[in-house]
């Protein structure tokens, strides 16, 4: 039986919650009494004049100079900049917000890459003209991240991978130039590392294990790194095969082996590049933003001028693959003049936006020319590496309960990892889960 | 009966009149987004995905009770309720049970300073004035693995992984930042009691620990009752301590935080179910509370031999109030 009578949501939740929980839940008001078609929600493309582009904390300000430029070139399309709080959960709850109120207030989002399948299905975005946009351009496994059921509906502005950061003087120390090309290679570097006088100490190899979205990242790479997925091209769980165990294996023998200490349980981000940058870890996997931070000059960390990039290391002789991050364009349902809409992502994605962007900010850009432009590489001289790590790596699973479904993979592999299940019979459970969250 | 007919009397519906815009703010604020709350907590979203297109079907479909069935068996949508439940009232019973004590002793100190009263005083409340969610992240600092905490013990505690640890750093939080608060509640009650009753015990010769039991707590006990019963009523619906210092670990999961979690997943219902469980649960502690102790939230008297008499216009009303709300 459907309802007839759908209470306002602000209402309900502002008395429900009984006051503790008000933080998140103030901002998920509006109706949701529509009966979608079997259609994505459909863009009218002719429409042109001023929208508002809504995203992040522009932290750098370099956003404000690309809109500038933008409106000097279009002054009867202008684009206004709704700046969003930093918190990625805090941004998606006004998003959601807004598109249950059916609220025309947003025309362009910055979506983070996990919420395209989410945002596509509820038809909280349309679907959007490939031709329109420079997606040649762009490294095909980020524009992967924007698709759904094979329909485009964002556009990467940036992207991300993890990287393997470690100590060139202790590898060598070890007597090897090489960084280690799996996990088993780098365990058994970490035992040659601790015969060295400089390295007895180490504590091996870091990443974040803690329970959040990082450990979501964690089983991802690992599933691939390993040979698998954690869902089919059919959006079916697989999370029980012999190739993902394997991968989620490798890590819990480094936890048993003591080659990752049992501290990284607690390691987040920042965490983890804490205590790479105090020089206690021989091995980092983290985000490219550690690299400035871990050279930096003024005493902030103890590894500048010691450490270098490679990519993350593979579960026996496959090549390792980090899980894709990184910010989307789309439109949004509700949106005016979804033309000026379109042409200002085209614009956004254009590769002289993306260069200046990377240079200003440091993060990784969509379009793959800017990865071989001097002038970048002259300021990241580990951006190949990245965008060998970029090419290679995976999305995170393209799914509609994608909340229920990252919490569920966190539960398994923080359970693995901190020893209290095996690998198999968690996974064998996640499996299960998943399966009764897809139907 | 003399009361029936006063109200109904032309200076009753006097009364009532001015009564009015009280009634209908309450009406509107309180009981509106709650008998909504109620109705919504009765729906599921649907999230059927259309296998050929991806797109999800769109509308809430009325299942009864089935949101409160999931919560109390903890399976489906109301995995984690048990833990959650569980968790809400250890932080309480606990946590409560060491601030309590811990007050009525800053508030004997801060009573009892000779000099700097004022610095000790401020002092003392200092941990109470700083935002939770700042604390919260302070104390993360401190149980961080290399952190000031683990330092002092010098053994590494793992205090933001899954286990007792994490309930305990929680609870130690808490204590922290809300000692001060029966503390500074209890102090009032402390300066309210008239230094001659002490010279009285002192001749008849009262050590000080019978000083204590015998006229201090009874003394204070109106006031520390009403203290209590606030932080019992606060802690039950603790919610940013938790959520940030320990994020999503189970062993940190509050009532609040589930429906929190539900409402971010878009699942209302759930999250509303969780709400009205809580409001239950609160309510029937605190009706238990007032009922056992005889808390007196209302400010009606501040000794025994006037509560008696406050008791006895007690019916009157509420009599007057349940009617009035349903006119």
């Amino acid at each position: 039986m459907s309802s007839g009578f759908t209470p306002s949501r602000r209402g309900v939740l502002a008395a429900g919650t009984a006051g503790a929980a008000a933080l998140g839940l103030a901002a998920c008001g509006g109706d949701k009494s529509s009966s979608g078609g079997a259609e994505p929600a459909q863009g009218n493309f002719d429409e042109r004049g001023p929208i508002t582009f809504a995203t992040g904390k522009d932290t750098s300000g370099k956003l404000k100079e690309f809109l500038e430029k933008w409106n000097s070139q279009h002054p009867d399309e202008k684009v206004t900049l709704s700046e969003l709080p930093e918190s990625a959960d805090e941004q998606r709850a006004q998003f959601i917000n807004n598109a249950q109120a059916k609220s025309d207030a947003f025309t362009v989002l910055g979506l983070d890459v996990v919420w395209t399948a989410e945002f596509a299905a509820q038809q909280w975005v349309v679907e959007l003209p490939e031709d329109k946009f420079p997606l040649k351009e762009l490294i095909p496994a980020t524009v992967e991240t924007g698709r759904y059921f094979k329909k485009l509906y964002a556009v990467p502005f940036t992207t991300n991978a993890e990287l393997l950061f470690y100590r060139k003087d202790l590898l060598s120390a070890a007597g090897t130039e090489e960084a280690p090309k799996s996990f088993e290679e780098m365990y058994q570097l970490i035992d040659e590392i601790r015969k060295s006088p400089d390295g007895k100490d180490t504590l091996g190899f870091g990443s974040q294990y803690s329970k959040y979205e990082g450990l979501t990242v964690q089983l991802t790479g690992l599933a691939k790194s390993a040979g698998g997925a954690l869902f089919d091209d059919q959006g079916k769980p697989t999370v029980n095969t012999p190739d993902v165990i394997a991968g989620v294996q490798a890590v819990r023998d480094g936890f048993d082996s003591k080659h990752i200490p049992k501290e990284a349980l607690t390691y987040k981000e920042e965490e983890s590049r804490q205590a790479f940058q105090d020089g206690k870890l021989a091995f980092l996997q983290n985000w490219p933003y550690v690299w400035e931070l871990a050279q930096n000059e003024d005493g902030s960390s103890s590894v500048n001028g010691k450490i270098d990039v490679a990519p993350i290391p593979g579960v026996g002789d496959k090549p390792g693959s980090s899980t894709l991050g990184g910010l989307n364009y789309a439109i949004s349902a509700f949106g005016k003049n979804q033309g000026t809409a379109v042409d200002f992502i085209a614009f956004m994605a254009a590769e002289e936006q993306q260069k200046e962007w990377a240079i200003a900010t440091a993060q990784a850009p969509a379009s793959a020319a800017v990865y071989e432009d001097e002038e970048v590489l002259k300021k990241f001289p580990f951006f190949p590496t990245l965008k060998e790590a970029i090419d290679g790596g995976t999305p995170r699973p393209q799914v509609v309960k994608y909340g229920d479904v990252t919490q569920a993979i966190q539960e398994a592999g923080y359970a693995v990892f901190s020893g209290e299940k095996e690998a198999k019979a968690a996974m064998d459970e996640l499996q299960k889960q998943l399966e009764s969250l897809e139907s | 009966m003399a009361v029936k007919s006063r109200l109904f009397g032309a200076e009753s519906r006097m009364a009532y009149l001015l009564l009015l815009p009280t009634l209908i703010l309450l009406a509107v604020v309180v009981g509106f987004p709650l008998v909504l709350s109620i109705w919504q907590s009765f729906f599921r979203a649907d999230d059927g995905v259309d296998p050929e297109t991806g797109l999800l079907q769109q509308g809430d479909t009325f299942v009864g009770l089935q949101n409160y069935a999931d919560a109390f068996t903890s399976s489906g949508a109301g995995a984690g309720f048990w833990n959650a439940f569980w968790n809400t009232t250890l932080f309480t019973v606990v946590g409560v049970s060491i601030e309590t004590v811990l007050g009525v002793a800053m508030a004997l100190i801060m009573a009892r300073a000779l000099r700097a009263t004022g610095l000790i005083r401020a002092s003392i409340l200092i941990p109470w004035a700083i935002p939770t969610v700042v604390s919260a992240l302070m104390w993360q600092l401190i149980f961080d693995a290399n952190g000031i905490a683990n330092r002092l013990l010098n053994y590494q505690v793992l205090w933001t992984t899954e286990g007792w640890q994490a309930k305990a750093a929680v609870l130690i939080a808490d204590i922290w930042k809300t000692a001060p608060y029966i503390g500074l509640l209890t102090l009032a009650g402390l300066q309210t009691i008239d230094e001659q009753v002490y010279e009285a015990a002192k001749v008849d010769g009262a050590g000080r620990w019978r000083t204590f039991w015998s006229i201090t707590l009874p003394l204070i006990r109106p006031v520390l009752v009403v203290a209590v019963l606030f932080r019992l009523l606060d802690a039950m619906r603790m919610f940013d301590l938790p959520y940030v210092l320990l994020g999503k670990l189970r062993s940190g999961q509050t009532l609040s935080m589930l429906a929190q979690d539900a409402a971010t997943k878009t699942d209302y219902g759930m999250a509303s179910a969780y709400s009205m469980v809580l409001f239950c649960y609160i309510c029937l502690v605190a009706f238990l509370f007032i009922r056992l102790l005889g808390a007196d939230v209302l400010g009606e008297s501040s000794t025994r031999t006037k509560k008696k008499r406050a008791k006895g216009s007690k019916p009157k009303r509420l009599v007057t109030t349940s009617e009035g709300s349903m006119a």
